[in-house]
């Protein structure tokens, strides 16, 4: 069993009471202590940007050409906060209860009630950095819903949430580059950890623009490197997102924890062919106004996919809100794994609309003519026609969605005003990631793991507009005060050597791995292997699950990783840049994930959250939880092979909440 | 549809570089521009060449790191669009198409299409932030109420996604338009207030040591801006410029 290092006493006390007792570091000895961060986004800016700040000597690395791009900027919907500023009953509590609850029972109290705790600091911390959230006309800050919640706590600035409080660690981060306390590493990428006597002493880095190989020594390393939904090929990450920093640190003893555990987002742009690169999302708050729906009658849906019959002309009482239909007290705001599953389930029935049969309706006429007719009462308009109506109401969604609607516009080519949107889920998060205890140190010590790199928070499926909070709240409030607890003992220890045989060792290690796939005599592009993986872990380890497809999955997957190592072509040179070699590496440690996915998928003879095996479900198909013989978390050790991994468990203990079958009915 | 591809190939920064030509077919309009040349490379190499470096990320227009020159115009014909959010439905059958890099002396060539804009992140570190630290013990977030119109506009200001299609477009080379919009976003806002005058003296005095050129107020950075960064953002920061000059700060 793994001890997660949970503060005794009541939980509402644990955080401040961890925080009253841990060690400090005076500020005298943080300037002799360095802390490597790898990865930029709002966990990693963040956490760089705070150790500077308290005097630690921060490297910070990432592999775009700047900190500010990477892929928490692409976060659309907003951050969550129990700031209760709409009156509606939130509060820390519900905050904490929604999360748990959302992930289906599979994440730890303690962190999700910190989590909660330290949410309404984030917004303060962002307002007062510059972050310019959406505001009401009374010039205080407006808020949204999102699913899974029944209360308005998702702060907002348009569809850009991500950005600007990327933007804002980001500035915070320059601040420190400025004053010469962080280090500045762009265009470089981890390539593995280095362990000296237990400890994480420093990592390996590859300048990605000259191809130098560089040992960079620190007395502790954070992982701020993200998720790895790329493993799908398809999803709504970056191109350039990777789980090699993570994998590397689960190759020299990090356990990765519930990797199975992936978020399908209901409302993506569906696919359109066999070039497409990646899915882009609609956000979430979409839902807030859409109404999803299909055809109720297979012969209507058919007609729409071949072309003959306009969505628009399908009567009312002939549409399928099906969401709104199976789960009425939560409509279309149900979690996103629920909706997937539920957009799934009618594609699969035949009642798809699309060329390919996968996409369901987004619906915004409604919305229209509610808003509309709201604005024509505002201006006092006497008997307006239809027409104004819509007209009004286009404004106000424009105002609210504007920028999601022409997003939509220029990739479909369909106007979204007139016609209703199709969408349909695709890869968006992963909830896994390396197991971390209490302080996000992962099991080897030193090596810290934040936001989405780390597994911690979000059980078997994560809520909207959490992510945002996550990250933050580990880079800003948590990871900078727990690090010191550790780092106490390091202020006699002076300066890392970065020439020790560890380091040597590794350094070797990478440039031969390098070496091998510049030589390699193959002929095959690197996107080829990660397409066919892509597919495999769709299949077989996407919505829906079982021992079957995931026990074939594995061999396929080992067999792939074979034909990738004996045929792939990797040009160019082993100096200068090379954005080939980058990807080989990256899709090398994919192959290896995937292969885990499918195995701890296996293991998990239940179904929670976004994993649902096929054979734990309800009459009404929902997922089965076994809370008697899983309500652990599963920490793989790795053994060589990823099929041969060992599993470790976390038992997890609910004081404060009831377990219960999770039902938005 | 198939299509003449002229292509910037340069392998460093002190490589005169040269356009090379291709020819792509088997394109279709649902493919997006990177897409595009997602499948050039690949042809390449298959057939043992080496591929075309070009940088980008997110692919939904809001990383800002995608930036191609195209047919003469940053981020190409479309308007309100990144690269990677240009479609080829935008270009018929039979289109000669030249690809080239930003052409700054801000931005040197790292290879290929790819450019180095780190003078850009010089320039936020010179003053593109509020000091405030990260304890999190600040104002409650709704302690100071600020008016609907300067929220959003300093919103519009912070929509700046840093990819440098302004300088590309500027026949001066020049910055004002990225260092304006940030200049504006805190200017707009009361927590950018104290360090106002300070903050735009030292971004314009780094945006010059950079080797930005001046801006003639030609227009043009603002209609390539993908994401409709507003001239009016220039004569702001010239006024806080000015303002700041004459009182010395």
């Amino acid at each position: 069993m793994l001890d997660s290092k949970t503060p005794q006493g009541p939980l509402a006390d644990q955080w401040t009471n961890h925080k009253n007792n841990i060690r400090l570091v005076n500020p005298a000895n943080k300037r002799l202590i360095d802390v490597i961060v790898v990865g930029t986004g709002l966990a990693g800016s963040s956490a760089a940007a705070s150790l500077a700040e308290m005097g630690y000597n921060v490297k910070a690395f990432c592999f775009q050409d700047s900190p500010r791009r990477a892929h928490s900027i692409a976060a659309q919907g907003g951050i969550n906060a129990a700031k209760n500023y709409q009156n509606d009953g939130d509060s820390v509590h519900r905050l904490f209860y929604d999360t748990v609850k959302g992930g289906d029972y599979r994440s730890r109290e303690a962190n999700v009630h910190r989590l909660a705790e330290v949410s309404t600091s984030i917004i303060d911390q962002c307002v007062a950095q510059g972050v310019p959230f959406a505001r009401e006309y009374g010039g205080l800050l407006d808020n949204r819903s999102f699913g899974g919640v029944q209360v308005s706590r998702t702060f907002y600035a348009k569809g850009q949430t991500g950005q600007q409080l990327l933007l804002g660690a980001y500035s915070a981060l320059s601040r420190q580059i400025s004053k010469g306390k962080v280090k500045m590493y762009n265009r470089h990428e981890m390539m593995d950890v280095v362990i000296v006597d237990g400890k994480a002493r420093g990592i390996i880095a590859r300048n990605l623009v000259t191809g130098e190989i560089q040992r960079h020594s620190a007395h502790a390393v954070v992982l701020a490197s993200g998720g790895y939904g790329n493993v799908f090929f398809l999803s709504t990450n970056a191109m350039g997102s990777n789980v090699s920093a993570a994998w590397k640190a689960h190759k020299k003893g990090a356990y990765m924890a519930n990797p199975c555990f992936t978020q399908i987002h209901p409302t993506c742009i569906p696919v359109s062919g066999h070039y497409q690169s990646k899915l882009t999302l609609m956000s979430e708050s979409l839902r807030n106004d859409g109404r999803i729906w299909v055809p109720a009658k297979a012969e209507d849906a058919e007609a729409v996919r071949k072309g003959t019959l306009k969505p628009t002309d399908i009567k009312e009482e002939d549409r399928d809100y099906y969401l709104e239909r199976r789960y009425p007290a939560f409509g279309n705001l149900v979690p996103r794994d629920v909706a997937s599953r539920a957009a799934k389930e009618r594609c699969d029935a035949g009642f798809g609309v699309n060329e390919t049969g996968e996409a369901v309706f987004l619906d915004y006429a409604s919305a229209i003519e509610r808003y509309g007719k709201t604005e024509a009462n505002v201006m006092n308009l006497e008997n307006p026609s239809d027409e104004k109506i819509r007209e009004l109401g286009k404004a106000v969604v424009k105002a609210k969605y504007g920028n999601l609607f022409d997003m939509y516009r220029q990739i479909t080519d369909d106007n979204p005003y007139e016609t209703p949107m199709k969408i349909y889920p695709a890869v968006h998060y992963t909830m896994g990631g390396l197991w971390v205890d209490y302080n996000l140190m992962t099991t080897v010590p030193g090596l810290y793991a934040a936001g989405e790199a780390n597994f911690s928070d979000h059980g078997a499926n994560r809520l909207g507009a959490s992510a945002l909070m996550q990250g933050l709240a580990d880079g800003y409030f948590v990871l900078p005060y727990t690090i010191a607890d550790y780092l106490a003992d390091d202020i006699r220890t002076g300066a890392i050597a970065n020439d020790t045989p560890e380091f040597m060792e590794a350094e070797a290690a990478v440039k031969d791995r390098l070496e091998k796939f510049i030589g390699n005599d193959g002929d095959t592009p690197v996107d080829d292997f990660h397409r066919r993986l892509g597919r495999i872990m769709w299949d077989n380890c996407g919505m829906a699950r079982n021992r079957e497809d995931l026990t074939q999955a594995i061999e396929d997957i080992s067999a792939l990783r074979d034909e990738f190592y004996a045929k792939v072509r990797v040009p160019g040179k082993l100096h200068g840049y090379n954005p080939e070699l980058d990807k080989a590496g990256r899709v090398a440690d994919l192959l290896e994930l995937g292969e885990l996915m499918c195995k701890d998928a296996l293991e998990r003879e239940e179904s929670c959250g976004g994993h649902f095996r096929e054979e734990h479900q309800t009459e009404e198909g929902e997922a089965l939880r076994r809370d008697d013989e899983f309500t652990f978390v599963s920490a793989w050790e790795h053994k060589g092979a990823p099929k041969d991994a060992e599993l470790h468990k976390e038992e997890l203990v609910y004081d404060n909440i009831e377990l219960k079958q999770r039902s938005y009915k | 549809m198939n299509l003449t591809l002229k292509v910037w190939r340069q392998d460093g920064p002190e490589d005169k570089g040269r356009l090379e030509t291709h020819q792509l077919s088997g394109v279709t309009g649902d493919m997006s521009f990177l897409e595009m040349m997602d499948v050039l490379n690949d042809k390449i190499i298959r057939e043992g060449g080496d591929p075309v470096v070009f940088d980008h990320d997110c692919r939904e227009g809001i990383c800002g790191m995608c930036s191609m020159f195209i047919n003469g115009e940053a981020h190409g014909p479309g308007r309100g669009v990144t690269t990677c959010q240009l479609h080829m439905r935008s270009f018929k059958d039979g289109d000669t198409i030249t690809i080239e890099p930003w052409r700054a002396s801000a931005f040197p060539v790292v290879k290929d299409l790819a450019v180095d804009r780190s003078a850009f992140d010089r320039v936020i570190q010179a003053g593109g932030y509020v000091s405030v630290n990260t304890s999190g013990e600040t104002l409650d977030a709704n302690a100071i109420p600020i008016p609907k119109a300067d929220a959003d506009e300093a919103f519009n200001a912070a929509t700046c996604i840093g990819c440098g299609a302004c300088v590309a477009t500027c026949k001066n080379a020049s910055a004002m338009l990225f260092v304006s919009a940030k200049v504006s976003q805190f200017a707009l806002l009361p927590q950018g207030q104290p360090e106002r005058k300070r903050r735009v003296t030292r971004m314009v005095e780094q945006m010059d040591k950079e080797g930005f050129g001046n801006c003639t107020n030609t227009g043009a950075c603002a209609v390539e801006c993908p994401k409709g960064i507003d001239l009016s953002n220039i004569a702001r920061m010239n006024r806080d410029f000015l303002s700041s000059s004459l009182t010395g700060e």
